[in-house]
């Protein structure tokens, strides 16, 4: 898909997460490649989302290290706190049960995910005061900005409105376009699928293809649509009980035996029924790209 | 629950009646006197009666009218305000309750009558808003209108005829308290941080300000900006440890703070006089140009000679009167322009999701700082203000009941509305200060105030929120709608 | 040595009442996450209660000190129930889903009114009573003559407080009524969708937390004989502050923060400033929120993403 040399954007060596007695994230590593879509799948559980609290500075790992590529310089993510991760690494995410400004309108989200660019120009608040013609034109160019991302997600029209007033959908594609205002070189998208009907499941797998193309950076995506998945991702990484248990393109994932088991159980894999088996994707042909 | 509308009404009533009986049997029933130096009891089982009386009767009412019964309910229940008007209560307090509870049930029972009727015509489906949330919406849309006018109006206030002196301490007081409203909105209001403990900044100010001028002897308009700073510092040196901490425990934590304040300046008597504060305060004069006195120092002139006038008193009210609205228009102005500014914006979203804030690289600690030094300053700024009008401070004054006072100010007026801090400020300074003769009702109506003014709009009078930026003018976005406008 | 040992004793009393009232602030916290801003004064009106029945019985010629002390202790806590019911009925619950701040308005409002409620009723005055039990047992002598001693009061107060304390520890752990209020206190909804009557739950969280209150209250009266109508400030903030440093939600903790307040505060009174001692409590509330947020015996909180 990716043509060229593929460049590792985000590498991730033995991290593991402990809470207690409990091993949510055992000693995992991958490579998440620049301009790829990364998909990383799991039954519930699995240790997903723990992997992306430790990667976006939420969560300190107990062990292991992120390394981040960007600028040919190396940000290790387990020694940043979180707001230093999305600024000055470049990680943007977003959440599973999401987290917008409810009460700001939708094109104050947009504005806000600039903050640290403006609040520069604004010179502390100084410059900004008495509306200095550096600062306007920061503000300008922001504004410009948001106005893009709001025509790309199709929300121009509610703009002014409240964000927590816009339909599930739209809320989560606002959050996606919230999170590229950061300009972020590794997007963060967690279950970004979930909730929505097979149309804007659809949309949202062009947005992201899209986002990959044209942004050209790397998205690490959290899902359970594996119709998603399977459409959009370049390389899946496969997790279970905190363990990864499969790494590699998904045409090889979907055949796995060892992925089978993990979603389906042990001794199952004869007896799929036809609907799960279109779900994985396994043995169809259906759901490719 | 089965039987008649009435009995179950009345079932109800009676339960009221019952826990009523209970609260008021010890309390009010049976009062603690000092008699020949040995506590005794005083029987006013009357009292207590009456209440019970009225308890059941008001829920009785209320119940009816929520069975739909209020045309039978509001004659009953004027007949009961203009009784109660004329007849004989045990004590006044009962009577304000039987008349006021009889209004607040009447204008139930009518504002009833009026739905029903409205629901019973054919179209017209009365959905939406409430009147009150309507009502809030408009007058914050014309917003700038009524600031306007309301400016104006303060800026004309000290020329009309009736601004005698009494008027003018009112007025200065109500602007005291919306300049520290406005300041603690910039907390609460906007980064969503509840500060119990603000009025910490307001002593720090009229200390900072008050020792500054008595021991280096500073004019007011040297001391003014010091004491500002020292609020700052302050604000910045307790904010620092605390913003780490979550919500409620921050609450906590800054109530303690204003409390540790209070303590220290009761008790570091060399320095603050403890208990007994500290007098003498400078009192401002004429930008450094003249005095507010009778007679003068040798040499200096005083401001009714330097602009001709007869000497009054009233002059140097005048100019306080001025100075603080000029302060608090300042804050006002600077409030607003900061939120439009990215500062501005980072407090509200902080407040409606810091998690979301964090991920987006914002340094949560470091924008909560600033609110809190902001704030800090200006309260420390109006603490300066009350120093210098009082003339005399002491730790009595910037008790918790003040921060309690100032935060109602902000979360009855409508968290970050700044309209909503002088609507909220007029109503519960200004009623309690019109209304000073009854002065020991006043704390109680304050409380009960707050409660009912909660329970009746949780979120704030006027809690209506204007986005920063707008893409499209206000009043929607363009025709393109393509459902709002199909009738059917 | 024997100062210090009479400053602990003197210091388990103070905290036992701290410990009793902090109970209320962190069962209420616990069930509906929010801040009982009027418990300090609940606590004021059952000190009221206890001090208006012991002039009530007295009046009725009752003498017998246990036999009075049953019932002011019976009638205080019924009394006083009332109070606690009646708030969390008219104050807070119409706001159960209402904006964060909206509660804690409300419920400072109905502080500010109880408190000049009972000014106004019972009179701005200090309330004195005169000592009903007396008595203590000295347990050492210090050559010159100082002894460390511990009264009937201070030990009726402490056995009294461990008594209900583990009581209602063990009601929340072992009936019904305690499960309910757990299951409240993990996930209101859900507890709400298996049957649990939610409204009812919370009216008894706030009932029990009330009467706790005015066995407190009754202490005071009893330990300090005088009581006025603005106690109830101050010491609310230090049960609270004792419910924090104990990991609020914890019953065992609110207990244990009570003491070790009651500790600090007799401690600082007797080797410093007595008026400071405020300050010395409030210090450690914040550095035990700085550094160990949780308290002491709660539950460490990951912040939820």
């Amino acid at each position: 898909m990716s043509g060229g040399a593929r460049t590792p954007l985000l590498t991730v060596e033995h991290l593991s997460m402990r809470f207690g007695g409990l091993v949510a994230v055992d000693d995992v590593g991958f490579t998440a490649y620049d301009r790829e879509i990364t998909a990383v799948i799991g039954p519930n559980g699995a240790g997903k989302t723990t992997l992306f609290n430790c990667l976006t500075g939420f969560y300190k790992p107990t062990a292991g290290r992120l390394a981040l590529a960007r600028g040919g310089g190396t940000f290790l993510l387990e020694r940043m706190p979180a707001h230093l991760i999305a600024r000055r690494a470049g990680v943007a995410r977003t959440f599973q049960n999401i987290r917008l400004f409810a009460g700001m309108s939708v094109l104050e989200n947009l504005i806000v995910a600039q903050h640290n660019r403006l609040q520069a120009a604004s010179g502390w608040s100084i410059k900004g005061m008495f509306g200095l013609p550096s600062y306007r034109a920061a503000e300008r160019e922001a504004l410009e900005k948001a106005k893009a991302w709001l025509e790309r997600i199709r929300l121009t029209r509610r703009a002014d409105e409240p964000a927590g007033d816009l339909p599930y959908g739209d809320q989560r594609r606002l959050e996606i376009a919230r999170a590229m205002c950061t300009d972020p070189v590794l997007l963060c998208l967690d279950e970004p699928a979930a909730g929505l009907n097979p149309r804007e499941s659809s949309e949202l797998a062009e947005l992201l293809q899209d986002i990959r193309d044209s942004a050209r950076i790397g998205v690490l995506l959290i899902e359970h649509d594996m119709s998603v998945v399977m459409r959009i991702s370049d390389h899946v990484v496969v997790l279970d009980y905190g363990r990864k248990i499969a790494d590699g393109p998904p045409d090889a994932v979907r055949d796995d035996p060892a992925v089978i088991k993990a979603y389906l159980g042990e001794d199952d894999e004869d007896e799929l029924p036809p609907e799960v088996a279109a779900d994985l994707g396994v043995g169809t042909a259906e759901g490719r790209p | 629950m089965a039987g008649s509308p009435y009995a179950r009404g009345a079932r109800d009533a009676a339960f009221a009646a019952f826990v009523a009986f209970v609260i008021a049997l010890p309390m009010v029933g049976m009062r603690t006197v000092d008699r020949n130096l040995r506590l005794t009891l005083d029987f006013r089982l009357v009292e207590v009666a009456s209440i019970v009386v009225l308890v059941f009767a008001g829920r009785f009412a209320m119940r009816l009218v929520g069975e739909g019964l209020a045309r039978l309910v509001l004659p009953a229940a004027i007949a009961v305000v203009v009784g109660g008007w004329f007849a004989d209560f045990a004590t006044q307090t009962l009577k304000v309750v039987a008349v006021g509870g009889g209004l607040v049930v009447a204008a139930t029972a009518i504002l009833a009558i009026v739905k029903g009727a409205r629901s019973a015509r054919p179209v017209a489906p009365s959905a939406g808003p409430g009147l009150a949330a309507r009502f809030a919406a408009g007058f914050q849309r014309s917003t700038v209108l009524v600031g306007i006018v309301g400016v104006a109006f303060a800026f004309a206030l000290p020329l009309l005829p009736f601004a005698d002196r009494r008027v003018l301490d009112v007025a200065t007081t109500l602007l005291t308290y919306i300049m520290l409203g406005w300041g603690l909105n910039i907390v609460v209001g906007l980064a969503g941080l509840l500060d119990l403990g603000y009025v910490a900044f307001y002593a720090v100010g009229a200390y900072a300000f008050a020792l500054l001028a008595m021991s280096l002897g500073l004019g007011f308009w040297e001391a003014l900006p010091l004491a500002a700073v020292a609020g700052a510092v302050s604000g910045i040196l307790l904010g620092f440890p605390v913003l780490r901490l979550r919500g409620d425990y921050f609450a906590i934590v800054t109530l303690g703070f204003g409390e540790i304040i209070r303590v220290i300046l009761l008790t570091w008597v060399p320095v603050t006089g403890g208990p007994s504060g500290i007098g003498n305060i400078p009192r401002p004069d004429f930008f450094g140009m003249a005095e507010f006195v009778r007679r003068p120092v040798e040499g200096q002139v005083a401001f009714h000679q330097m602009f001709g006038l007869e000497f009054d008193v009233l002059h140097r009210l005048i100019f306080l009167y001025y100075l603080i609205l000029v302060l608090a228009l300042v804050v006002n102005v600077v409030t607003l322009r900061l939120r439009k500014l990215p500062l501005g914006r980072a407090w509200e979203a902080l407040r409606e999701d810091d998690i979301a804030c964090t991920s987006l690289g914002i340094d949560r600690t470091n924008v909560k700082l600033a609110a809190f030094a902001i704030a800090a300053t200006f309260g420390a700024i109006a603490g300066s203000f009350f120093a210098t009008r009082q003339g005399f401070i002491s730790p009595e004054s910037f008790s918790f009941i003040e921060s309690a006072i100032i935060l109602a100010i902000v979360v009855l007026g409508g968290m970050g509305s700044q309209t909503g801090v002088v609507v909220a400020t007029l109503v519960v300074i200004g009623l309690p200060e019109v209304f000073r003769d009854l002065a020991e009702y006043r704390m109680i109506a304050f409380g009960l105030g707050m409660v009912l003014i909660m329970l009746w709009r949780p979120s704030g009078l006027l809690a209506h929120r204007e986005p920063t930026v707008r893409l499209h003018p206000a009043g929607g976005p363009p025709a393109e709608t393509p459902a709002a406008g199909t009738a059917r | 040595m024997e100062y210090f040992l009479q400053q602990l004793v003197n210091g388990l009393t103070l905290g036992a009442v701290y410990g009793l009232v902090a109970i209320g602030y962190t069962m209420v916290y616990g069930i509906i996450g929010m801040i009982n801003f009027a418990h300090g004064e609940i606590y004021m009106v059952g000190a009221f209660m206890s001090v208006i029945f012991f002039l009530l019985l007295g009046m009725f010629g009752l003498q017998w000190v246990p036999l009075q002390l049953l019932f002011v202790l019976f009638l205080a806590m019924a009394f006083t129930a009332a109070y606690g019911w009646t708030i969390e009925r008219i104050a807070y619950r119409p706001l159960r889903s209402a904006p964060r701040l909206a509660p804690l308005i409300s419920a400072i409002g109905m502080s500010i009114l109880l408190q000049n409620a009972v000014q106004l009723l019972q009179g701005a005055r200090p309330k004195p009573l005169p000592p009903i039990i007396q008595g203590k047992i000295t347990l050492m002598t210090r050559a010159d003559g100082f002894t460390v001693s511990i009264s009937y009061l201070q030990i009726i107060i402490i056995v009294v407080t461990v008594a209900l304390m583990a009581g209602f520890t063990l009601m929340i752990q072992r009936t019904a009524l305690g499960r309910a209020q757990r299951a409240c206190q993990q996930d209101r909804k859900m507890a709400e969708l298996l049957g649990v009557d939610v409204d009812r739950t919370i009216s008894l969280t706030f009932v029990i937390g009330a009467s706790l209150a005015a066995v407190a209250g009754l202490m005071v009266v009893l330990y300090y004989g005088v009581i006025d109508f603005f106690i109830g400030f101050v010491a609310g903030i230090k049960a609270f502050t004792a419910a924090v440093l104990g990991g609020i939600g914890s019953l065992p903790g609110a207990m244990l923060g009570g003491l070790i307040i009651g500790i600090i505060e007799a401690m600082w009174a007797g080797y410093f400033k007595s008026e400071l001692g405020e300050v010395a409590v409030f210090s450690i509330l914040v550095l035990v929120l700085i550094f160990r947020p949780s308290g002491l015996l709660g539950r460490p909180e990951i912040e939820k993403v």
